[in-house]
């Protein structure tokens, strides 16, 4: 099922031309009606004329989540606020918060893409969707609803929180499809066994899931206790939120919405483009947005772009799940690290629960890390000698993942702090 | 059908048209809207070949046009209705149509010439009923549609228009929408250039905003239409809702 067959499927040399004609008139926009592009583009000596290919997209220079916040609160519009018709803004907790405007065709265009990624997850317009994303001035939930709303389907705008009402609500309004973070879907599967409810009495078919990095290992888990088909979705408010990339039923690799975003991979550190198939830093241009275009701009999300055209049709690229953040890449020891590794570890463990805890602290010139991991209670109860396998399977296990060595602290169930927005799984004690 | 890649054209030295992208789809009715001066008549006549390229690539269907002959790229199936009309004054309405049916005696389709003479009449009665009057002695309007029958003589696959609405009463310009939109449904291919972008903008499938020789929007007439800037500039005033 497509929501926009022509574009979804769009002939790859038609879709080139349509990128390069958006491209086009997106730089003249942003050199027009954007001072800080007009200045970038003068520094390097790049006149927006002299664009002859999508290619000729490398000479301008990277857009930073630090160059939105120098500009903070509309500095980067391209257009006058009166044409603005909603503004939204990033949680800012490193920093000052970005702020992101829409024109009415850009809420349009937003609730056209999102339709696209519920429909390639399953969901058509007989389906009762509840949206557990916060909403606000975060992206995720009002993206979700407004295309949700346009396939047809009926929302349950109950945001995050209260988790047994959200189970409550789940049976009384017989939901079919979950969206929110899969650690709140977690949660709420967790919540729910809890409560001893037979998950036989709900209704739910679907999981759409996002806004963080989760791995294969938790996507089988949840799939497993919810008993539901569960996709992966993409997006970041500065480029417009959820509706950039999504899964399909395949559920190999997010299909990227290639005729509104241009993407580049980039090596984070040389900044240069990555080898073909090679993971790397997403950078993403805008080619239709119209109050916020963004150039080139470093999501510090990364990924790989997987080329081969997918079985179900769409001829739009894929990017294969994002594994990490650059700024959530661990340096431990001198080894990149990043959270997701270690997730996958334990969620191949038996008798492991999928709360977890990264601690890193510094004992004079050394790093050390603990990785505090929930167990079922049969583990923790046992005898001592069962506990210390286990410990020592974990152990081997995320060293011969990460290349180093780190310590196992098994923690009885619940200990952990849960999550109902997005996930803070690591704290960093040390000082740099 | 048609595909136009960083064109860049003008007259002599001088360039009007900077690094223009566009593309036309089978069945489409595309769009070019633009104030005075933004370059909409160069493009058109670069594609049909009155002008060369300074820069650029000009693909119809597949084969590309930008060094090719202006009867070639006729022959080939794209034709144009200039500006102004550019009717034969001095000559009657039915000899104007025969002149527009050129290529199609040079295919060697000449038997096809009376059915689409037929064929025209029937889709404006009006010039059937003018068949031996001058070209000269007929109104704006019907030199407009004397205009847009003389290329569909030629059995063009696209069909280029230029300001097909200039200096028609209101009621006439609906009328000639109404026959752009009789056209397409026909089988035909539309480029139509507009400086009427409300009249355009509702017919067409898709528009390009041309600005000093850029084109700096393109999109869904509709998304065009609920565009502010576009409404401001070329809409005459600003609407509200949508």
């Amino acid at each position: 099922m497509y929501w926009q067959p022509e574009s979804e499927c769009m002939d790859r040399e038609e879709l080139e031309q349509l990128q390069l004609e958006r491209l086009e008139s997106t730089l003249s926009r942003v050199y027009m009606n954007v001072p800080f592009y007009r200045k970038r583009f003068d520094e390097v000596k790049f006149n927006p004329d002299d664009l002859r290919s999508l290619d000729d997209l490398k000479k301008l220079p990277f857009t930073t989540k630090n160059d939105l916040r120098d500009n903070y609160p509309y500095g980067l519009f391209a257009v006058p606020l009166r044409d603005v018709v909603r503004v939204h803004a990033s949680s800012g907790t490193t920093g000052m918060a970005t702020v992101v405007g829409y024109s009415r065709n850009d809420i349009k265009t937003w609730s056209n893409l999102v339709a696209r990624i519920l429909t390639a997850g399953g969901i058509t317009k007989d389906d009762v969707i509840q949206i557990s994303f916060n909403y606000g001035l975060f992206t995720g939930a009002f993206g979700l609803h407004y295309g949700a709303e346009r396939v047809g389907a009926s929302v349950i705008p109950i945001s995050s929180g209260n988790t047994k009402r959200q189970i409550q609500i789940m049976q009384d309004f017989k939901t079919t499809a979950l969206v929110g973070t899969p650690s709140y879907a977690m949660l709420i599967a967790d919540t729910m066994m809890e409560m001893g409810i037979n998950r036989n009495s709900l209704s739910l078919k679907y999981g759409l899931f996002g806004a963080e990095p989760w791995s294969e290992a938790m996507r089988k888990e949840l799939e497993n206790k919810l008993k539901i088909v569960a996709t992966d979705n993409y997006g970041l408010s500065e480029v417009m939120g959820p509706g950039v990339a999504g899964e399909c039923m395949e559920r190999h690799g997010l299909h990227i919405a290639e005729d509104h975003f241009l993407v580049e991979l980039i090596n984070p550190q040389t900044l240069e483009p990555v080898e073909p198939g090679e993971a790397g830093e997403l950078v993403i241009t805008t080619l239709t947005k119209e109050a916020f275009p963004v150039i080139r701009y470093r999501t510090r999300d990364l990924t790989r772009l997987i080329p081969e055209p997918c079985a179900c049709g769409r001829t739009m690229r894929r990017m294969a799940r994002v594994f990490g953040r650059t700024d959530d890449m661990l340096i431990i020891r001198g080894v990149n690290v990043f959270p997701q590794q270690i997730e996958t570890v334990l969620f191949e463990i038996e008798g492991v629960a999928p709360h977890y805890q990264i601690v890193i602290d510094r004992k004079g010139a050394l790093d050390e890390t603990t990785v505090n991991v929930e167990v079922s209670e049969s583990i923790f109860f046992d005898e001592m000698k069962k506990q210390s396998e286990l410990k020592e399977t974990i152990k081997k296990r995320l060293a011969g993942e990460l290349g180093i060595s780190v310590e196992v602290k098994l923690v009885e169930k619940k200990t952990l702090e849960r999550f109902e927005g997005k996930a803070k799984r690591v704290i960093d004690n040390r000082k740099f | 059908m048609l595909r136009i890649r960083n064109l860049d054209a003008g007259y002599g030295t001088l360039t009007v048209l900077r690094r223009v992208s566009i593309h036309v789809k089978p069945g489409e009715i595309v769009t070019i809207i633009g104030a005075n001066g933004a370059g909409k008549t160069t493009l058109l006549k670069t594609v049909t070949g009155l002008l060369r390229a300074q820069a650029g690539e000009i693909l119809f269907n597949g084969q590309d046009i930008g060094r090719m002959p202006i009867e070639r790229i006729v022959m080939n199936g794209c034709s144009l209705v200039p500006e102004g009309r550019q009717v034969f004054p001095a000559m009657p309405v039915r000899e104007n149509l025969l002149l527009g049916a050129y290529v199609q005696f040079k295919r060697g389709n000449k038997h096809d010439v009376e059915k689409d003479l037929d064929h025209a009449y029937t889709l404006f009665p009006v010039l059937r009923q003018r068949e031996h009057q001058l070209a000269g002695t007929l109104s704006g309007g019907e030199q407009q549609m004397l205009a847009m029958a003389r290329a569909l003589m030629a059995r063009p696959k696209l069909i280029m228009l230029d300001e097909p609405s200039m200096g028609l009463a209101p009621l006439m310009v609906k009328e000639i929408f109404n026959i752009i939109v009789r056209i397409r449904e026909q089988g035909n291919t539309v480029l139509l250039v507009e400086q009427n972008a409300r009249s355009a903008l509702k017919i067409a499938n898709r528009g390009y905003v041309l600005e000093t020789g850029r084109i700096i929007l393109e999109g869904d007439s509709e998304d065009l239409l609920a565009n502010r800037d576009v409404q401001r500039a070329y809409l005459g005033r600003e609407q509200e809702g949508n």
